[in-house]
């Protein structure tokens, strides 16, 4: 039963052809990764998937819904956690879900509960009434998971979920959205470029490179592919995307990296 | 067909606490609605759940898009009252002008203001800019939660685009709303002949938030176009100061010449500032037609958030 499925997805920007002809399915229930260096469509993938840019060509349907036609109806479905801590610093951790249930056409009646159970879930019922921007950054971000979580949506999308956080406070993230999954069922997309968290997360995975998919499957089958024993993920990403590892990155990605280190730090 | 927030934790997470100070904790007590991991919760195609929410006729339609645009206020003004720093410091621009260029304009008698002091022509004069001031440099906080994100969570969700950029606008005039107390009061401590009727305070109200909408939104549409803070910035600075004194804030039109007339006869500011001196003043009427000023200033803003729900989501593609 697939959730969301992609054909021959095309994003060019100008010239660049961001994403190519991508095509992949998701199963229902499912946590699947895209894998790339900067620059190999991750983020554009996920743009399109979320309505907020429309394909150049091909289509896709999140839990049944396109999202070029039906991109209102997709928003109503879908959570989505974008790759900058994007938490309101200037609101407390219940304003910034609070705001997001009536946004989500969640009932007045339904509102304060939803959102204290969001926060207990996230281990922020003691922070609730404090201003996000004391937050860490760890925080912040399971801050944002149950926001995207409030309206209970068919599909996760995180992009970059753990980017800046120190290994600790990425480790609560997966945690958190292990348990998201175990309990829910929902399904999760996110991309990241860390294999580990990649290998402990997701069920099945794509390595996306030059804006298509090079390679696609679980993290063992990926690492049995490559044919060299003890395979790490890791080997299977460079195999697959040869040297990239290093040169990918425009200056703006690297200063929008940095920025979020920075506030996090 | 529903997978409620999930309330329960496994007991193992609930006492980690991290070297970050993330504690891991606090929702054991919270039992109720647990939901069994049930992977065949997934949407079926031919049979689509209900969409929570989604307008089915037009009435509905509109009524969902005015509680968004409200929804979307509320979040500014949820902000405004955490940190009110910005709209206490905003406050002391007017007042300078009012007192210094004021007092000393008032004394040299210099413009003709036909029946009235130079202070009482100004001070209506002073709000508009004031307003303009705060509200041409929004763009720049657009252009903050592009950066980090905030934009594309309110895109991603079932938010209409012209509600964003109207709950905006709507959140702009709120904040502009101090300023016109602030000169009130001063306009009355240096004995400006105010007008008290409630219906020209109203009227006040109005165009003031009218005003905001409009060089807020002018401002927006400005973010999306150069998109980076810097030229927003600069712009901003750029467009002030003919819009400024190319209108009849601080002198009449009539003693421009012609063709600087002609700018701010298509400059709204001037039907702003037209407008307020009316209301604000006793022994004062519009000189361009108070019905013209606000449906000058409602065609405007209308236009420009027309336009902002057509380009804001592009400034995250």
């Amino acid at each position: 039963m697939l959730t969301l499925e992609t054909s021959q997805l095309t994003r060019t920007f100008g010239e660049m052809t961001a994403v190519n002809a991508v095509s992949f399915g998701v199963e229902s229930g499912e946590v699947f990764g895209l894998l790339g260096p900067n620059g190999a469509g991750k983020s554009t993938t996920i743009k399109m998937l979320t309505t907020l840019l429309p394909p150049t060509a091909g289509h896709a349907t999140v839990a049944g819904y396109d999202i070029a036609r039906q991109a209102a109806d997709v928003r109503r479905v879908m959570g989505y956690v974008p790759q900058a801590l994007s938490a309101d610093g200037n609101l407390t951790g219940y304003e910034n879900l609070l705001i997001f249930t009536k946004l989500y056409d969640l009932p007045r009646s339904e509102r304060r509960k939803r959102v204290n159970d969001a926060l207990a879930f996230m281990g922020l019922a003691d922070a609730a009434n404090k201003l996000v921007r004391t937050y860490s950054g760890g925080m912040i971000r399971r801050l944002e998971v149950a926001q995207a979580m409030l309206h209970e949506p068919e599909v996760l999308f995180l992009d970059e979920p753990t980017v800046g956080l120190d290994p600790i406070a990425r480790r609560a993230v997966w945690e958190h959205l292990s348990q998201i999954r175990a309990q829910t069922g929902m399904t999760i997309v996110l991309t990241t470029h860390y294999m580990e968290e990649a290998d402990s997360l997701c069920q099945r995975v794509a390595i996306m490179h030059h804006g298509t998919i090079a390679a696609i499957g679980s993290p063992n089958e990926l690492k049995a592919s490559i044919g060299k024993p003890d395979a790490t993920l890791d080997d299977v990403f460079l195999h697959y995307t040869g040297d990239d590892l290093e040169s990918g990155g425009s200056y703006r990605d690297t200063s929008r990296a940095r920025r979020t280190a920075r506030r996090v730090g | 067909m529903t997978h409620p927030v999930p309330a329960a934790q496994p007991a193992a997470s609930a006492s980690a606490t991290n070297a970050t100070g993330d504690a891991i904790s606090g929702a054991s007590e919270i039992t109720a609605t647990t939901h069994p991991g049930k992977p065949g919760n997934a949407h079926n195609p031919s049979n689509p759940r209900a969409l929570r929410g989604k307008p089915t006729n037009p009435i509905a339609y509109i009524a969902s898009f005015l509680k968004k645009t409200l929804t979307i206020g509320e979040w500014e003004v949820r902000k405004l009252r955490h940190d009110m720093t910005d709209v206490v410091t905003r406050t002391i621009q007017p007042v300078l002008w009012l007192l210094i260029f004021g007092e000393v304009f008032t004394r040299i008698h210099a413009i003709p203001t036909g029946n009235k002091s130079y202070l009482d022509f100004m001070a209506p004069g002073i709000l508009a800019q004031s307003v303009l001031f705060m509200a041409i440099f929004t763009g720049i906080a657009i252009i903050w939660e592009r950066d980090v994100g905030v934009i594309h969570k309110f895109l991603a969700s079932p938010t209409p685009r012209g509600a964003i950029v109207l709950g905006k606008a709507i959140a702009a005039g709120l904040r502009s709303l101090p300023q016109a107390v602030i000169i009130y009061i001063l306009a009355l401590i240096l004995g400006v002949h105010m007008n008290w009727n409630p219906l020209a305070l109203l009227g006040v109200v109005v165009i003031v938030m009218l005003g905001a909408a409009c060089f807020s939104t002018f401002s927006v549409l400005i973010a999306c176009t150069l998109r980076s803070r810097e030229r927003v910035m600069g712009i901003g600075q750029v467009l002030t100061m003919p819009l400024f004194f190319a209108s009849n804030a601080i002198y009449p039109i009539a003693i421009m010449p012609t063709w600087l007339q002609a700018i701010a006869r298509v400059n709204p500011l001037s039907y702003e500032v037209d407008a307020l001196r009316a209301l604000m003043l006793t022994n004062s009427s519009s000189a361009l037609g108070l019905g013209t000023d606000f449906i000058v200033m409602i065609v405007m803003s209308a236009i420009l958030i027309a336009i902002g729900a057509r380009i804001y989501p592009k400034l995250v593609q």
